[in-house]
């Protein structure tokens, strides 16, 4: 493919990314709206594939090699944290009060 | 694994954080959707493992495992109160990380001239610069929130002026790399000077205003991984960060609606600076009414009705354990309880809901503000803690008001109105509230977490 056809496709990939995203995401009740957000921000912490890549670019020089680490560690506590966070929250969300109950919940 | 193969597994990673997205409609159904969401990601890391050509050596797994215990031991032991900060915090690392992938990449890439088409170095120039720009302003955000610098607006003459400049230069420099001159430096000198933009965009945005700007920092992330998928050729990370890019722009823009601003007015508005002389007192007419704890655990425990309106004040005060009890205690005497959520109410998009989930109040007690509303007039008593803003009637009957159309809890219209707040001190926007001066309104000082278990004593005595 060469390189235009390929830009061509992202670009494409990217406007139906963008509608599909409003169409999903307008059907998120505002009692969800904090999870929203750090679920989302745990999504984009898929960027951790970009540094991945850096990072484990075969005959890298040295600048390359810190800079991909440093992303590294960056994207891994995007993730993890992203994913942990939304988690607890929305493990909180219940329809009814949980039949044990001792002091504050 | 080939190009081929690796390209399919990343679409199941795509349709897993659709999924994520699609289930969150639903509380019952959310926290599963999370968990789909997480086993995309790690189907994305296994297959970027096995990629042809990589390297994994010693900085993909050490990287890796010291971000993860960093994101696993700050989301397990962070607060519910201190939510928008981690929030805050997890966005800009995304954004950091985005905007070092770009450096990288373009410093590989650099010095081989004629191998950089046009659009690869727009998007580096993007994802480096949308990215910084959220890292920084995220860091910003994240010290307000944890009041590590004050949440009020930070300004000084000719901030505009040199906040404009400042973003022409950095366009120049990218600019200047897109037309070929492919010098590292140029790109050195995007990313510092948009850190320094970052800093200097979020000082004068006041705390109130946080909403809107944590929802427009997650925009920026979205659009800076997408920016680094068009850079990569990744597919997954196109798609992933015009989902978040189309997350955080709806956001803002329901943010900035329920204040009645627009994202001009909250970005360089520097909104809730004092206006000096804005009418402060002379305005309003009229004595405040205050009340003790016992006089309104009284007129609690007879209402059939009550409505609380929380707002940051409570956040401050963390009473929603205390807040819960006293419902409790009120639906123990068969008083129905509900709370309006304002959209805006606290620092962060649906600040109020987790924060009263936490204390194990049923979602389904949780009204938005267009399905509370009509309910006022059948109130009896509604309760507000720390809320101010939100409730504030100028909003709607005057015209001259910094906050005239923006659409507000109408508490003025239940039959008895308790304000709870620290003292007479105006809100956010700085103006006086007309409701603490209605013949209706009881207005009960103090400490909102003390004042309330006062409450719940008191309604236990009877």
């Amino acid at each position: 493919m060469s390189h235009y056809t390929q830009l061509v496709v992202e670009l494409t990939i990217l406007a139906l990314a963008i509608f599909l995203g409003v169409e999903v995401i307008s059907k998120v009740p505002t009692l969800l709206h904090t999870p929203l957000m750090s679920g989302t921000n745990a999504i984009h912490g898929i960027v951790v594939v970009g540094a991945m890549l850096v990072a484990g670019l075969a005959g890298a020089d040295l600048l390359t090699g810190w800079v991909g680490f440093v992303a590294m560690i960056l994207a891994a506590a995007n993730v993890v944290g992203g994913f942990v966070v939304t988690d607890r929250m929305l493990e909180m969300f219940k329809r009814r009060e949980p039949p044990r109950r001792d002091g504050e919940g | 694994m080939g190009e081929t193969t690796s390209n399919l597994l990343y679409l199941v990673t795509i349709i897993c954080f659709v999924l994520a997205l699609r289930f969150l409609s639903s509380p019952t159904t959310a926290r599963r959707g999370n968990w789909i969401g997480a086993a995309g990601m790690v189907v994305a890391i296994a297959v970027t493992l096995a990629h042809d050509g990589l390297h994994v050596g010693w900085r993909i797994p050490v990287g890796g495992a010291i971000g993860a215990v960093f994101g696993a031991v700050g989301a397990r032991r962070v607060k519910m109160t201190a939510m928008p900060q981690m929030v805050a915090l997890f966005n800009g690392v995304g954004g950091g990380a985005a905007a070092l992938v770009s450096l990288a990449e373009y410093h590989n890439v650099a010095p081989d001239p004629g191998r950089l088409h046009g659009d690869i170095s727009v998007s580096i120039i993007a994802s480096a610069l949308i990215g910084s720009v959220s890292f920084a302003g995220s860091m910003v955000a994240f010290s307000k929130l944890q009041e590590l610098i004050q949440g009020r607006p930070i300004t000084y003459p000719g901030q505009k002026f040199g906040n404009l400049l400042l973003l022409g230069a950095i366009v120049a420099a990218g600019v200047a790399i897109v037309a070929g001159a492919e010098r590292q430096w140029l790109l050195v000198a995007v990313i510092l000077g948009s850190l320094l933009f970052g800093v200097l965009f979020v000082l004068p945005i006041g705390g109130a205003d946080m909403p809107v700007v944590i929802s427009l920092l997650n925009a920026f992330t979205g659009l800076a991984a997408a920016a680094t998928g068009f850079e990569l050729h990744s597919n997954v990370l196109i798609v992933s960060g015009a989902l978040v890019g189309a997350s955080g722009t709806l956001l803002t823009m329901l943010m900035g609606r329920a204040m009645n601003r627009s994202l001009g007015n909250v970005l360089f508005g520097a909104f809730g600076t004092v206006q000096a002389g804005a009418g402060t007192g002379a305005a309003y007419e009229g004595t405040v009414r205050s009340v003790t704890a016992e006089d309104v655990a009284i007129m609690l425990s007879y209402a059939h009705k009550v409505v609380v309106v929380p707002g940051y004040g409570m956040a401050v005060a963390q009473a929603q354990h205390a807040v819960r009890e006293l419902a409790d205690e009120l639906e123990a005497k068969g008083v129905e309880v509900e709370y309006a959520i304002h959209p805006v109410a606290g620092r962060m998009p649906g600040h109020m809901n987790v924060l009263l989930a936490e204390a194990n109040v049923p979602y389904p007690a949780l009204k938005e503000m267009d399905e509370i509303n009509p309910e006022f007039p059948q109130t009896d008593v509604a309760l507000v803690i720390g809320a101010n803003d939100v409730v504030n009637p100028s909003a709607r009957n005057e015209p001259g008001s910094p906050i005239y159309g923006m659409p507000i809890l109408n508490v003025d219209q239940a039959h008895q109105i308790v304000v709870m707040k620290r003292s007479m001190a105006t809100g956010f926007a700085g103006i006086d509230n007309p409701l603490f001066l209605d013949p209706k309104t009881a207005m009960l000082f103090g400490d909102a977490k003390e004042s309330v278990l006062k409450l719940v004593a008191g309604v236990k005595a009877l």
